[in-house]
C-alpha cells in the first residue's frame, strides 16, 4: 500500500459544454482550451489540500462531465 | 392581444402567458411535478411542459427527436397547406434562422465554434472594468434620490451597454434594442404583426451596420463575423444577420432579467444583503444560487420525431417548453429547492441550459450579474421594495421584473 493516496480529476471532453464552473471553483485543477472547454491541469492529480475543491467541481458540473477517482 | 380563456386545469390546458403563471409560477410547477410531470396544452397548436429535471435534461440532450428549429412558443398564423399537402412556412420563417441557437446537428457545431472564443472567461474578463464603470454611472443618476426603479433605471441598461460595446453599436440605440426585444419576445408571442415588424426593422438596421463595417472595419464582433470563415467559406449575410439578432436579443433581455430578480430578492432579504456586504467572497456562490432559483430563460424545442420521455408520448410537430427554471426547482436534485440559500455549495443548476446549446454568453452573464450586484451593494447596501404590489414580471421565454420600484436610505 502506498503511503499517500492521491485523487485524480478526469474531464470527459464529449460531455463538457464549457459551463466553466470547474475552472471557477478550482482554477488550480482545471484549465480551458481556446473555445472555453475544460481539461484537467497536467495529468489531473489533485495536490494534497485540494480534494474538497475537486469534489465540489464534480458536484457542480451541469453536464456530469467531471469524475474524481483514486489515482 | 388575443383574449384567451382562463386556465382551469394546469395539467391539460396550461397557458404560460396566464397572469398567475407569469407572476408566481413556482407553486404551479411544484404541483405539476407531483401530479403530472409532463403537462400538455392544446393552446399554441399543442405544447408540452415537462417539469422534472430528469425529463428536461433528457430532452435537451436528445437532438434527434427534439429540434431547435423553433425555440420560442408563439401563436402562429394558421398554416397554409400547399399542393403537396405539406404545410407552408409562415411568412418570415426563412429569415428566422439565428445560428447556432436555431441549428441542429450537424450545422450547429461549426456555427457555435466560430463564436466560442469571443465568450471565454478571459475574453469576458477584459470587459469587466468597462461594465463596472457603466454600473457606477447608472447609480450616480439616482443614488441621491432615495428611490429608483431597479429594473428600468438600472438592470435593463447594464447588458444593453455591454453588448452594444461588443458589437460596436452606439449605446444611444439602446432604446431601439429594448423595443425590438419587447416586440419579439413579449408582444410578439401572441401577435404576429409585432413579431414581423421587429424582424424587419432589425434586418434593416443590421444591413446598414454590415455595410458600414465593410467600408470601415472596427474591432467588434460584427467586423469579426464579416471576416470569419465556416468550413472555408465566408458567412452569408443571412447567417451574419441571424447571429447578430441572436447576440443582441439573447445578450440583453436575459441578463437584465437576472440582475432584476437578484435585486428583487435582496430587497426582501436583509440577512442575505448583509452577508454579501460583510462576506463578499460569498458572491460567486450567491450568483449561482440566484441563477438556480430565478433562472430567467425557458427555451423551446419542436418535436421532430414522435418519442416518449418520462413515460409520456410526444407527438411530432408539437412544441415543448424546455423550462430550465422548473428543472432548477426540482427537489429530487436540489434539496430544499424552494429555498434560496446563498451559500449553497453543491448547485448543478441548469440556468444556462444543458447539452450542445449551453448558453454561449454564460460567462458574460455571470460577469455582468456579479459586477452589477457588487456595485449596487457598495453604494446601496440597504434597500426595500417601495410597494411589492407594483412589481411586474415579463412573460414569454424570459422571466424577470419589468417594474421594480425600490427605496433606500
Amino acid at each position: 500500500m502506498p503511503q499517500h493516496k492521491f485523487l485524480q480529476v478526469i474531464v470527459d471532453p464529449e460531455r463538457c459544454q464549457g459551463h466553466n464552473r470547474c475552472k471557477a471553483i478550482a482554477p488550480r485543477l482545471f484549465e480551458l482550451d481556446e473555445l472555453g472547454h475544460a481539461r484537467a491541469v497536467g495529468d489531473g492529480t489533485v495536490p494534497p489540500g485540494l480534494e474538497d475543491k475537486a469534489r465540489l467541481a464534480e458536484a457542480n458540473c451541469p453536464e456530469f462531465a467531471i469524475k474524481v477517482a483514486q489515482a | 392581444m388575443t383574449d384567451r380563456p382562463p386556465v382551469s386545469d394546469w395539467a391539460k390546458d396550461f397557458d404560460h402567458l396566464d397572469p398567475r403563471w407569469v407572476t408566481e409560477p413556482y407553486q404551479i410547477w411544484d404541483e405539476l411535478r407531483r401530479q403530472c410531470p409532463v403537462a400538455h396544452t392544446e393552446r399554441y397548436n399543442g405544447v408540452y411542459f415537462p417539469s422534472r429535471y430528469a425529463d428536461i435534461r433528457a430532452i435537451a440532450y436528445d437532438t434527434e427527436h427534439f429540434s431547435s428549429r423553433r425555440v420560442v412558443v408563439r401563436e402562429m398564423p394558421p398554416r397554409v397547406p400547399t399542393d403537396s399537402g405539406k404545410p407552408k412556412s409562415p411568412p418570415g420563417a426563412s429569415t428566422l434562422a439565428s445560428p447556432p441557437i436555431t441549428s441542429d446537428p450537424p450545422y450547429h457545431r461549426p456555427a457555435r465554434m466560430l463564436l466560442l472564443p469571443a465568450f471565454t472567461p478571459d475574453a469576458i474578463g477584459r470587459l469587466e472594468a468597462k461594465t463596472r464603470a457603466i454600473c457606477g454611472d447608472l447609480i450616480d443618476r439616482f443614488a441621491s434620490n432615495g428611490r429608483c426603479d431597479a429594473a428600468t433605471d438600472y438592470a435593463q441598461h447594464v447588458p444593453v451597454a455591454v453588448i452594444a460595446h461588443m458589437l460596436g453599436l452606439p449605446e444611444g440605440d439602446g432604446e431601439k434594442f429594448r423595443r425590438w426585444i419587447h416586440l419579439l419576445l413579449h408582444e410578439g408571442i401572441a401577435e404576429n404583426a409585432s413579431f414581423t415588424q421587429a424582424l424587419a426593422e432589425m434586418d434593416d438596421y443590421f444591413r446598414v451596420q454590415i455595410a458600414n463595417r465593410r467600408s470601415v472595419p472596427g474591432e467588434d464582433l460584427i467586423t469579426f463575423l464579416l471576416g470569419a470563415r465556416m468550413e472555408d467559406q465566408p458567412l452569408s449575410d443571412e447567417h451574419i444577420i441571424g447571429t447578430l439578432r441572436l447576440l443582441l436579443i439573447a445578450g440583453i433581455d436575459t441578463t437584465w432579467s437576472a440582475i432584476g430578480s437578484c435585486l428583487w430578492h435582496l430587497a426582501q432579504h436583509r440577512d442575505d444583503r448583509r452577508r454579501l456586504v460583510t462576506e463578499p467572497a460569498l458572491m460567486p456562490l450567491a450568483v449561482e444560487e440566484f441563477l438556480r432559483a430565478y433562472a430567467p430563460v425557458t427555451m423551446a424545442r419542436q418535436v421532430a420525431k414522435e418519442t416518449t420521455v418520462g413515460g409520456c408520448p410526444f407527438k411530432e410537430r408539437e412544441m415543448v417548453l424546455l423550462s430550465f427554471p422548473a428543472a432548477n426547482r426540482d427537489p429530487e436534485v436540489f434539496p430544499q429547492a424552494d429555498r434560496v440559500q446563498i451559500d449553497r455549495a453543491e448547485n448543478r443548476h441548469a440556468a444556462f441550459g444543458l447539452g450542445i446549446h449551453r448558453c454561449i454568453g454564460s460567462n458574460l452573464a455571470r460577469m455582468e450579474i456579479t459586477v452589477a450586484l457588487e456595485e449596487w451593494l457598495t453604494r446601496i447596501p440597504n434597500f426595500d421594495l417601495a410597494d411589492p404590489a407594483s412589481v411586474t414580471w415579463s412573460h414569454g421565454p424570459v422571466r424577470g421584473p419589468r417594474k421594480l420600484p425600490v427605496v433606500f436610505r
